[in-house]
């Protein structure tokens, strides 16, 4: 809970208009990201630990609940995926 | 509201935007790799595009929604405006890729482009030894310079693709140049089988590896992947295998026009970097904007959709998992761009792709007996 994520080196986070989403970008390939993915990855910044994030998330979507199992579950994924580095 | 004109329909199979480019700079290359993709007369091409012009084309082509940017070749760093066209194209949005040979590439060209905003650079080897890679290259410097280069892109803290174009002369090393990236401290591996297309095809019988071999090859690929995972490495191993050693076709480019758009150094542009070897009109940069290149231009709608299909294709249920596969392969095995690619068992020319695995089991010629691919032997493709 107190761990940083942060993008793995060389990998890209941008919003793009031709695909209304959020995508993440890496050498040679590129990955479009759901909603929930999107808002999750956009509270990444090297900066705010999961916690914070968790936090932030529950403030932006206060109808959605408690996000914590949903919002640490898909950071480690996106960890395992090597997306995100946790430190 | 303004009436539709009544000419040519508009973007007629509401095709989606273009999300990669690729930008081949240029033709020109210090190597002589006998199976690279260029087209066979790439001595022909004059008048590469200029700066504004390919400033041009990577403003159009954001503004469409293309998010990946390959600068490629020939060998990319022969162009002395590349350090503006990186500049731009990071500052338009792209994730940029730089796709080289390492040979031309400084310490401080590489950290040069990084500071201009370069995302990623791709370093290809021929061989995991300085002997064969600098026989396959045809340059006797080639290897010492990619494995300084290598390791600079390293030290500069880019993301590290390595890149081997696997063949019958090479294959045998898998677990050598498997190991070779491990202690670069490669972040994705490409393991890439050689496909037939421009001087690949010209060289197909030397170059083909025998199914053997390729079984090996897996194997060796597969065990090293579980090695890795055991480790906790986050190397990645993509071993492309060879098409002709399949029985149903390759997506090829994902579709036609769908999602890759790739324009040449001359500013032709075409839906795979290969399809100049069709016998179609493609558009050029220079007479058209990219938006009706893409959407709108015969070239590009050529094959979209299904109807251009005849049998095996048409009444196939798997057509829109492969679309027919390759248009290239169709045309150069068959002489005929619209018939399912031969890759396909269904194929009524299936029986060339067998010929061809037939041909590998038994080739023995080295690596002297192959066309290198430099401007003299280019020459002869069109002197005719």
């Amino acid at each position: 809970m107190h761990q940083v994520p942060r993008f793995r080196r060389g990998f890209r986070f941008q919003w793009e208009p031709a695909q209304e989403s959020y995508v993440l970008l890496y050498p040679e390939g590129m990955v479009k990201l759901n909603g929930s993915a999107g808002a999750i990855l956009n509270e990444v910044d090297g900066q705010r630990s999961v916690a914070d994030i968790i936090a932030n998330l529950e403030q932006q979507f206060p109808d959605a609940g408690s996000l914590e199992d949903d919002v640490s579950g898909f950071l480690l994924d996106a960890c395992q995926q090597h997306w995100i580095e946790l430190s | 509201m303004t009436r539709p004109e009544a000419s040519a329909p508009v973007n007629p199979h509401k095709a989606g935007p273009p999300l990669w480019l690729l930008a081949e700079l240029t033709y020109r290359c210090p190597l002589q790799c006998p199976y690279c993709s260029n087209p066979l007369d790439f001595a022909q091409t004059e008048r590469e595009l200029t700066t504004e012009e390919w400033v041009s084309v990577l403003r159009q082509g954001r503004a469409m929604g293309a998010a990946q940017l390959g600068f490629s070749g020939g060998e990319p760093l022969v162009r002395q405006d590349l350090p503006e066209l990186i500049a731009e194209a990071r500052q338009l949005g792209y994730y940029t890729n730089l796709i080289t040979s390492g040979l031309g590439l400084t310490e401080a060209k590489v950290d040069a482009f990084a500071e201009a905003g370069l995302d990623h650079i791709q370093v290809s080897f021929q061989a995991s030894d300085p002997e064969l890679n600098n026989a396959v290259a045809g340059s006797r410097k080639a290897f010492d310079q990619k494995l300084a280069m290598a390791r600079a892109v390293k030290e500069a803290g880019y993301p590290m693709v390595l890149n081997f174009v696997i063949h019958r002369h090479n294959i045998h090393q898998m677990n050598d140049i498997m190991a070779l990236c491990e202690r670069l401290g490669a972040d994705y591996v490409e393991l890439a089988t050689c496909q037939y297309y421009g001087w690949a095809f010209e060289n197909r019988e030397g170059l083909m590896p025998s199914k053997a071999q390729l079984v090996q090859a897996e194997q060796e690929v597969n065990q090293y992947r579980e090695r890795l995972a055991d480790s906790g490495s986050a190397m990645k191993l993509i071993f492309v295998t060879p098409d002709y050693y399949e029985e149903r076709p390759k997506a090829c480019m994902n579709g036609w026009g769908n999602l890759f758009l790739t324009v040449a150094p001359d500013g032709a542009a075409l839906p795979c970097h290969s399809a100049r070897l069709l016998p179609i009109d493609f558009p050029n940069v220079r007479d058209m904007d990219l938006q009706s290149i893409w959407y709108d231009s015969p070239g590009f709608n050529h094959y979209r959709g299904d109807s251009w299909m005849p049998e095996p294709c048409r009444s196939c249920d798997e057509k829109e998992k492969d679309f027919g596969g390759c248009r290239c392969q169709a045309y150069l095995l068959t002489g005929n761009a619209d018939n399912a690619d031969p890759v396909c068992s269904k194929s009524s020319y299936h029986d060339r792709i067998l010929a061809a695995r037939k041909a590998a089991d038994h080739a023995t010629a080295g690596l002297t007996g192959l066309t290198y691919r430099n401007a003299n032997n280019s020459r002869l493709f069109f002197r005719g």
